[in-house]
């Protein structure tokens, strides 16, 4: 029993920090019907920011303490949404309406992934770039323009180019050699009922609890999260409202990534490892978590990321340790099979 | 008073390699109520898609009291003081009653004002009052209608654009809508309609033009319209 309430506690933890990560992938899509590829670079990014800034003059004089730990979550989160935005500005944006040399350009940088992976010399890299280069604008300039449905096929490599190109950026910034977070709250533990909750344990699941809270007043309660919402089911009625899109959709990348990098920080409280890969593991499963919940739904997105949290916490637990990682992809082809639509989801959306 | 609010000359516009309006002309005089009939997929919608900014005209000119339309975003002309009712209606299904009409106030300032543009919107449709806390997609029809139209009103428009009201409604629910517009007018919008139901749309409105396929073959005063036997034959079902 007394395992069983410890694994809840683990499993609640690790979940609420993939609910932070799914929120991003589900808010994406719901205004652009777009899976970021790039958001688990954003969770990434975040985690090394945090890294920064526990490392910086500030940070270390603050030490492992409550503000100690405010200035890294805040700031962490603050520099993501910045990244969010950028993100949105330069690529998503301009890869939505016709622009040959956004196309160009990402598709260069994708070019330049397969150069490096099937050659690895610099001769390979720049030629799978030219080759990138050329098709993009070839593709944007015949082929692709004026069917929608080929946007998203066009957004879709765009977002594969953005994290190849946030991935490979981190490695040359950063440093591909994994790098140990500080520790930035005091560390107790104390023991209830036989069930050990340490700070690390009770900071996560209280941000996680807080940001989700919050998430949802804006969402609900301010203009800008109906005008949100009035953006993800129709966004040509919602300019009619006068609603700036293109601001509601960076406002969105920005809440999104902010989220990604609050998670970042929470799941480097429990592993304090980072390196520029990093977000590709917990990318996917946060990802899985929002189609369990319904791609779209902002609570489906929260269940998911908690259903996801415990399946892993208790398979670990209880069974193998080796399939850690394989029990969030049991639970989608589960899901693909009996509800593809996801928990909360409600298929495609009525219209009349 | 002959004040032109809105204009179009030669305006063509188009879906890559369809074509939807060669070259139209028409004009809206303010306190008029004027409606475009046509048969299905003669151009209306992409008419009033022009004008909003949502579909750019690719030739001509769209200009609204003095000012160019063209290559305007949607969201700024709404700034202007057009609304649309677009086909369909398009409410927000995932929003209350009272959110679509939040998001039809949005760039509304005056709090004091909103208020008083509501209770307008809920005097002239008592029925959304009673559900005002309901999902938009849980409305009938009729309602959805009802709502599409408030919303556009809480923008406080000089100029309403309808596209279809109509459509799909029992003639009891026709006859609603369109008093609610003449209401409208009455109170000093002026108003664009588009219509297939010709005979309904010709009873409420002072002039109209006739759209086929992408061209304008026919306008004038509405009771013109409605007595000449080619209106007559292809869209009133007379003889
Ligand atoms: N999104 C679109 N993509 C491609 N073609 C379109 C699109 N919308 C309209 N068209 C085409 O443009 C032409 C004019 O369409 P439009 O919707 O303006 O007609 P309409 O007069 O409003 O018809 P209806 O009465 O059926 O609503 C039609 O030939 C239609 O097929
Ligand atoms: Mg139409």
């Amino acid at each position: 029993m007394e395992t069983f309430l410890q694994q809840l506690v683990n499993g609640i933890s690790q979940g609420s920090a993939y609910a932070l990560i799914a929120l991003g992938y589900t808010m994406v899509y719901g205004v652009l019907r777009l899976i970021n590829f790039a958001h688990s670079d954003v969770y990434m990014f975040g985690a090394f920011m945090g890294y920064y800034i526990a490392n910086s003059t500030l940070g270390l004089a603050l030490g492992p303490s409550i503000p100690g730990a405010i200035l890294v979550m805040v700031g962490s989160m603050a520099l993501c949404a910045c990244l969010g935005i950028l993100i949105e500005r330069f690529a998503y944006r301009p890869g939505r309406s016709p622009s040959p040399f956004t196309l160009s350009f990402w598709f260069g940088i994708l070019g330049a992934g397969f150069g490096q992976l099937l050659g690895g010399t610099l001769v390979s890299v720049a030629l799978g770039a030219l080759a990138g280069a050329v098709l993009g604008f070839v593709l944007e300039k015949v082929g692709l323009k004026p069917k929608p449905q080929s946007s998203h096929l066009k957004l879709l490599i765009i977002a594969i180019g953005v994290s190849f190109f946030l991935e490979n950026g981190g490695q040359q910034v950063f440093g591909a050699d994994p790098k140990f977070f500080p520790q930035i709250i005091p560390n107790r533990s104390i023991d209830v009922g036989g069930v050990s909750l340490d700070t690390q344990k009770l900071t996560v699941l209280g941000v996680a609890l807080l940001l989700m809270i919050l998430l949802n007043v804006v969402v609900h309660y301010t203009k800008t999260g109906k005008a949100m919402r009035a953006v993800s089911f129709n966004l040509d009625t919602a300019k009619l409202m006068g609603i700036n899109t293109d601001r509601i959709i960076a406002f969105t990348f920005a809440l999104g990534s902010a989220l990604a990098g609050a998670g970042g920080i929470l799941v480097t409280l429990m592993y304090p490892r980072i390196d520029p890969l990093m977000g590709i593991m917990p990318g996917l499963k946060a990802f899985v978590a929002a189609v369990l919940g319904g791609i779209g739904n902002i609570t489906g997105a929260m269940i998911g990321g908690l259903i996801i949290g415990l399946a892993e916490v208790m398979a670990v637990g209880y069974g193998q340790s080796t399939y850690r990682d394989a029990i969030a992809f049991v639970i989608l082809v589960l899901i693909l099979l009996l509800k593809p639509t996801g928990i909360m989801g409600k298929g495609m959306v009525e219209k009349v | 008073m002959s004040d032109v609010m809105l204009q179009l000359k030669g305006v063509s516009s188009g879906y890559g390699a369809i074509e939807a309006l060669r070259g139209i002309d028409m004009s809206v005089t303010r306190g008029e109520i004027v409606t475009l009939i046509g048969a299905n997929g003669a151009g209306k919608s992409t008419t009033l898609r022009n004008i909003t900014g949502l579909v750019p005209a690719t030739a001509g000119e769209i200009v609204f009291e003095g000012k160019r339309l063209n290559g305007m975003p949607a969201h700024e002309i709404v700034k202007l003081g057009i609304s649309m009712v677009p086909e369909g209606r398009q409410i927000f299904a995932n929003l209350s009653v009272a959110e679509n009409l939040d998001m039809g106030a949005y760039l509304q300032k005056d709090k004091a004002e909103i208020a008083r543009q509501l209770e307008r919107v809920y005097t002239l449709f008592p029925r959304l009052a009673e559900r005002r806390k309901q999902l938009g997609g849980t409305l009938s029809g009729g309602e959805q209608q009802m709502l599409a139209i408030g919303r556009a009103m809480m923008a406080r428009p000089r100029l309403l654009l309808l596209d279809e009201p109509s459509l799909g409604l029992a003639p009891i629910l026709v006859k609603t809508i369109l008093s609610a517009m003449d209401e409208i007018n009455r109170e000093g919008t002026t108003i664009l309609l588009v219509e297939q139901n010709a005979n309904a749309a010709l009873k409420h409105s002072h002039r109209g033009y006739v759209l086929e396929t992408g061209s304008i073959v026919m306008e004038g005063r509405s009771s013109d319209l409605a007595a000449d036997p080619r209106v007559k034959e292809a869209y009133l079902g007379e003889k």
